[in-house]
């Protein structure tokens, strides 16, 4: 097993370092001069420009550049925002349990409608039901987020004021942060009302950007059912008798969720890509919003750092899947 | 894949009896062919809209800043689906529109296809450091979120149509270098191409002619996901203001220059999201009509 | 030990927040982050209304509601007849806020005000450059490092500043934001640990209201600083809840989620006016949208291409397209009729297509760049696409095809000033201290071309009238400089100008007192609620 798992990552070195290169060099191909980027409404004078530059290494090789950038990186050092003048490490950390924290409700969201609605769908092959069902998973699956995201709000916080329309909490309560989940920090505020202002907050934000991943776990689930269901196994199991509950529930159902877990890991690059129109739309402070935001703003250092950031968190967790999936299948890790 | 010799057939002989039996399976599923029927009807919409479109989509009506659609009692049955805050008629531009998100799902598909094809075939060909190498950066490419790296790399070529194709494309070739890559190498031990090579076959021909046409089924039902996923992630694109630029009639872009009516003028609002999500719906019914009938796995004996 | 205080304060907010019936919380939806609280480090509208106008206070003010100078930190100030010298008097008493990061143990003095500005222009200070890349924009923008000679220190209670040569604006400039007056005694105490960053994210003034909290992105809270110098307000908390998104904002306010939103979607406004639970603030910004033809390029070096190119615009369409119902005042000069020395005779080119064709004919101009900024909205200019589609469609009419350069704000800015820029180029301005100079010399003196004036434009005539208006102190010898000089802008038209923008704030019902700012800031001091 270890070796599995060191061999993996040395499948992963050569990535990495691809990555830092992609990270270090979008930069310096963006349009436009950085330097100038920092100037404001004013402009600059040209002795500030020289000042600036050499500030910030662009007068020195490009080779040293990248080594500094390396060897900052490696100790936690991503630079400092040119908007904010903060460093951009504190930033990402104020930031990323927000999109944490709605990409795990996502996720949440669509297993449990995902999973049984693939299981019923299966079931009744054929069938209307299996036919409705799929066919609404298979809407979701092409529906532009960001259109469904607007068409929510109108409805449920514009029209029905049912929802409140955008943040994390209403700002009546006020704690500091303790783990960044707001979930969590408003139990612990013992604040009345705090959790439940926490949970209206995040339900329409969870169903747009849980939509797309409900829409594949749901297909996937069912075909995977459906692969089971004509094995052998389960037919033989039918044969001797054994009700059509048991053999779905404790045959078939265990068999058919290694695939969907799969699926599940894979879906995290589907949701921090997803994040960053959800959080757009929800004025969600977290790490897509302000990626995109930085991208407005052209603030290269953030942009720079929450790229490679952002990689590295999708490799990790990539991994953790293959990890995982070599636990539960011990076929694969013969290979 | 268990049975070589039911494939071959259909490349070597009898193309019109390979079609006609495709189409008895595509044709079972009911949504594949209702997805085919409003798909031709988008292509004729976007290849005739200057004659079907009412107005010419750029024209500014200036006495009708954002009428409301004909059937509204504010409306105007000269424009059907109202205008938009420059006074420009709606559905002329969604119409116009169409050539649009189906001219960038047509490009993409091409464009990350043939590359994904020619990767995938040199790597899982030559295998050894090529594969290596490729594999990395195919590798290296997906470990970006797809809607991250097309946004990053518009903001370093420059927000528009063709470089947003142009990013879109990169993101999506890895899926089809890989799938390519992974059936040559388990055709390229099969008897029928060691049977090309001694009778002496060179390597480009082995790999067109030979091998590739047996990998087919998957990169087609790949590439019709793509090109949903390429409309979806321009719109998204334009949605957020690095897609195709204004006045171009494109879906998401105009989505995102009405936003700020959501409250005073749905329509402007609803009907390009609309647009696209009939688009993707109908080409996702198409692919899904595809899969099971190109996916020998699943038809039933 | 640290952490646990602020747990034990913010519990004890808590309490107050959430326990008690008569704690007074007022909610505002601003439209972005503030980059940091340190007004002297930041230009934008958004940080000002963070920093400055809340937390912060200074030598002399703009009254509220007004672009005029009333007394502020120094109760009074005397002004040598040379013009060189500001002696101002310091109000005695006035207290720094007491947080949980910093407790003062004296008032403010003449230290402190020295502090503020020479850390500004000191580049051997530590705090020059306390920041990573910062640099102090605003000061070095409004030329102070070049009129500042010196800041004395006569006696604890009074300072002096003298001038390298007469500046009129001077005390408009110490009533602007760059000028907040900050505690020394508190900047020392962070140099002694090291902590210098702490003063843009931990901020200690003398305004009315104090900093408790930032979570980034998000929400600022603030509580009323009970040493206030004018006295305690009558709301407790103030919160500041970030929603970049205008639909979104407007929906907050109609949800009840806050209690006063800026700059509503102009599309919007009838709505809202029509809204019986909110009320809308309107008021003729201090602003002006234009587009500056490059002077120095032929034909566009001729002053009647310039006219024809803006008469072939209709403007009133424009406008109305641009700003919807939210309205604009068309504008005949560079400055806004509500400032003073505006020019009532001056009239900007009428709408003739048909003259126009003619002279752009002759002038054999069939080709243009007409640049429109990406994905941004100003107040002078709600949408330079669409603003860019308009007048392309217009001069298509007259023979002109506009190819349409569109960049993100950063890169159009920096592009566009160069000198040799092609064609027209859309900008435009918000005024930052209600002085016409502000607009003229900042915006097309000589010295400003390749900096802000986009126009690379500079004539004899209308220079001389900018620089003599500003060094006499006299207002109705500078009325006359300023006017004149509106006469020569119209006859030359270096640009053509689009409109002032309305401004608009818009609060619920239950807010009391709210009083909206000619220069755009949006201030809380003597704001209440009724429940």
């Amino acid at each position: 097993m270890l070796r599995y798992i060191l061999n993996k990552l040395a499948l992963i070195v050569p990535t990495l370092i691809g990555i830092t290169i992609c990270a270090f060099g979008f930069v310096r191909l963006l349009p436009g001069d950085p330097i100038l980027a920092l100037a404001g409404e004013h402009g600059v004078t040209p002795e500030r420009y020289e000042q600036l530059k050499v500030q910030f290494g662009f007068d020195r090789p490009i080779w040293e550049q990248y080594g500094h950038y390396i060897w900052d990186a490696l100790h936690g050092d991503f630079g400092v925002s040119i908007s904010t003048h903060r460093p951009v490490v504190t930033e990402f950390l104020a930031l990323f349990p927000a999109t944490v924290e709605l990409s795990l409700c996502a996720i949440i969201f669509a297993i449990l409608l995902g999973i049984p609605a693939g299981i019923f769908a299966a079931t009744r092959r054929g069938t209307v039901v299996d036919q409705g069902l799929m066919g609404t998973a298979l809407v979701g699956y092409s529906m532009p987020i960001f259109w469904w995201g607007l068409l929510l709000i109108i409805f449920f916080s514009g029209y029905l004021h049912w929802t409140p329309v955008s943040g994390r909490i209403d700002v009546q309560y006020f704690f500091k942060p303790v783990t960044g989940f707001m979930l969590i920090d408003s139990l612990l505020s013992g604040q009345k009302g705090a959790f439940h202002s926490v949970v209206m907050h995040l339900i329409l934000p969870t169903i747009v950007l849980g939509t797309i991943p409900l829409a594949v776990i749901a297909r996937q689930t069912r075909s995977a059912m459906l692969e089971v269901m004509g094995e052998d196994y389960v037919r033989t199991a039918r044969a001797k008798g054994l009700k059509a509950r048991r053999v779905i529930g404790l045959h078939a159902l265990r068999n058919a969720l290694i695939p969907v877990v799969t699926t599940i890991g894979l879906q995290v690059g589907v949701l921090l890509a997803g994040a960053i129109l959800t959080e757009s739309i929800f004025a969600w402070p977290g790490i897509g919003k302000w990626m995109v935001d930085s991208i407005y703003k052209r603030d290269y250092v953030v942009v720079q750092a929450g790229l490679l950031l952002i990689a590295l968190i999708v490799m990790g967790v990539n991994l953790l899947v293959d990890v995982l999936y070599a636990v539960v299948n011990p076929r694969i890790r013969v290979q | 894949m268990t049975d070589t010799t039911e494939i071959v057939p259909v490349v070597s002989t009898g193309r019109f009896a390979g079609l006609r039996e495709f189409w008895h399976y595509f044709s079972q599923s009911r949504g594949a062919v209702l997805g085919l029927v409003v798909f031709i009807l988008l292509i004729l919409v976007a290849l005739f809209a200057p004659w079907i479109a009412p107005h010419d989509p750029t024209e500014q009506y200036k006495q009708f800043f954002l009428a409301p659609p004909a059937w509204d009692p504010g409306g105007n049955p000269q424009f059907l689906l109202g205008t938009d805050p420059v006074g420009r008629d709606i559905l002329s531009r969604l119409i116009h529109g169409a050539r649009f998100s189906l001219l960038i799902g047509a490009m993409v598909v091409v464009l990350s296809v043939v590359g994904g094809i020619v990767l995938g075939l040199v790597a899982g060909y030559f295998r050894g450091w090529v594969d290596v190498v490729i594999m990395r950066v195919m590798d290296l490419i997906l470990a970006f979120p797809p809607l991250l790296l097309a946004l990053v790399l518009v903001t370093v070529l420059g927000p528009g149509l063709v470089n947003a194709m142009l990013a879109i494309a990169l993101t999506l070739q890895p899926y089809f270098a890989r799938l390519v890559r992974g059936s040559v190498m388990a055709e390229r031990n099969r008897e029928y191409v060691t049977s090309a090579r001694l009778a002496g076959a060179g390597h480009f021909r082995l790999m067109l002619v030979t091998i590739l046409p047996n990998c087919l089924a998957p990169i087609i039902v790949q590439a019709t996901l793509s090109f949903s996923d390429a409309i979806l992630n321009a719109a998204a694109l334009g949605f957020l203001g690095l897609g195709a630029q204004p006045p171009t009639p494109e879906w998401g872009t105009m989505l995102a220059n009405a936003r700020e009516f959501i409250q005073r003028a749905p329509w402007v609002v609803t009907f390009p999201g609309l647009c696209i999500l009939v688009t993707v719906l109908a080409i996702n019914l198409i692919g899904d009509g595809l899969r099971d009938a190109l996916d020998p796995k699943l038809k039933r004996s | 030990m640290k952490s646990a205080k602020i747990l034990l304060t913010a519990a004890a907010l808590a309490v107050v927040l959430g326990g008690s019936a008569y704690a007074k919380t007022l909610v505002y939806c601003s439209e972005g982050s503030p980059a940091n609280f340190d007004p002297g480090t930041t230009t934008g509208g958004n940080d000002f209304d963070a920093s400055s106008r809340t937390i912060y206070s200074r030598l002399v003010e703009f009254k509220h509601g007004s672009t005029e100078v009333e007394p502020g930190l120094a109760e009074s100030w005397d002004i040598s007849p040379d013009g060189l010298t500001y002696t101002f008097h310091l109000r005695k008493g006035v207290k720094f806020q007491s947080t949980d990061y910093f407790t003062p143990t004296r008032d403010l003095n003449a230290d402190d005000v020295i502090f503020s500005f020479m850390r500004q222009q000191d580049d051997k200070s530590p705090w020059f450059t306390y920041l990573p890349n910062l640099s102090y924009d605003y000061y070095v923008g409004m030329d102070m490092p070049k009129y500042t000679k010196e800041w004395k220190k006569v006696d604890d209670n009074t300072v002096q500043l003298v001038l390298t040569e007469p500046n009129a604006p001077m005390l408009a400039n110490l009533a602007m934001d760059f000028a907040s007056i900050v505690s020394k005694e508190y900047a020392d105490k962070l140099q002694a640990s090291g902590n210098l960053a702490d003063f843009a994210s931990k901020p200690i003034g003398t305004g009315p209201f104090q900093f408790v909290d930032y979570q980034v992105d998000s929400t600022i809270r603030y509580a009323a600083n009970p040493d206030y110098y004018k006295g305690k307000e009558k709301i407790d908390n103030l919160i500041f809840s970030i929603v970049s998104n205008a639909t979104t904002r407007l929906e907050k306010i109609r949800a009840g989620e806050c209690d006063v939103m800026a700059y509503p979607n102009p599309a919007d406004v009838p709505s809202i006016k029509a809204d019986a639970n909110l009320t809308t603030y309107e008021q003729a910004g201090l602003n002006i949208g234009y587009m500056s033809y490059n002077t120095t390029l032929p034909p566009l070096d001729k002053p009647e291409v310039r006219h024809a190119l803006n008469m072939a615009i209709d403007r009133d369409a424009l406008i109305k397209a641009l700003f919807q119902d939210a309205g604009a005042t068309p504008a005949n000069n560079l400055i806004p009729p509500t400032m003073w020395s505006w020019n009532k005779d001056v009239k900007f080119d009428k709408y003739d297509p048909d003259a126009a064709k003619k002279v752009l004919a002759a002038a054999g101009l069939t080709k243009i760049d007409l640049w429109a900024a990406a994905e941004i909205s100003r107040p002078y200019n709600p949408s330079f696409q669409r603003a860019a589609e308009l007048i392309q469609a217009d001069w298509a009419k007259v023979g002109v095809t506009a190819n349409i350069i569109s960049e993100e704000w950063t890169k159009y800015r920096a592009d566009g000033k160069k000198k040799d820029r092609s064609g027209a180029f859309q900008i435009g301005w918000s005024g930052d201290n209600g002085d016409p100079d502000n607009f003229f010399a900042t915006l097309f003196s000589c010295s400003a071309i390749g900096v802000s004036n986009y126009s690379s434009w500079c004539d004899k005539d209308f220079e001389n009238d900018i620089q003599k208006a500003k060094t006499t102190s006299d207002i109705a010898e500078r009325t006359k400089y300023y006017q004149d000089a509106q006469v020569v802008f119209a006859k030359e038209a270096p640009a053509f100008l689009l409109a002032h923008s309305q401004v608009y704030v818009v609060t619920d019902k239950k807010v009391q007192g709210f009083v909206q700012d000619p220069l755009g800031m949006h201030r809380f001091d003597g704001v209440d609620v009724t429940e």
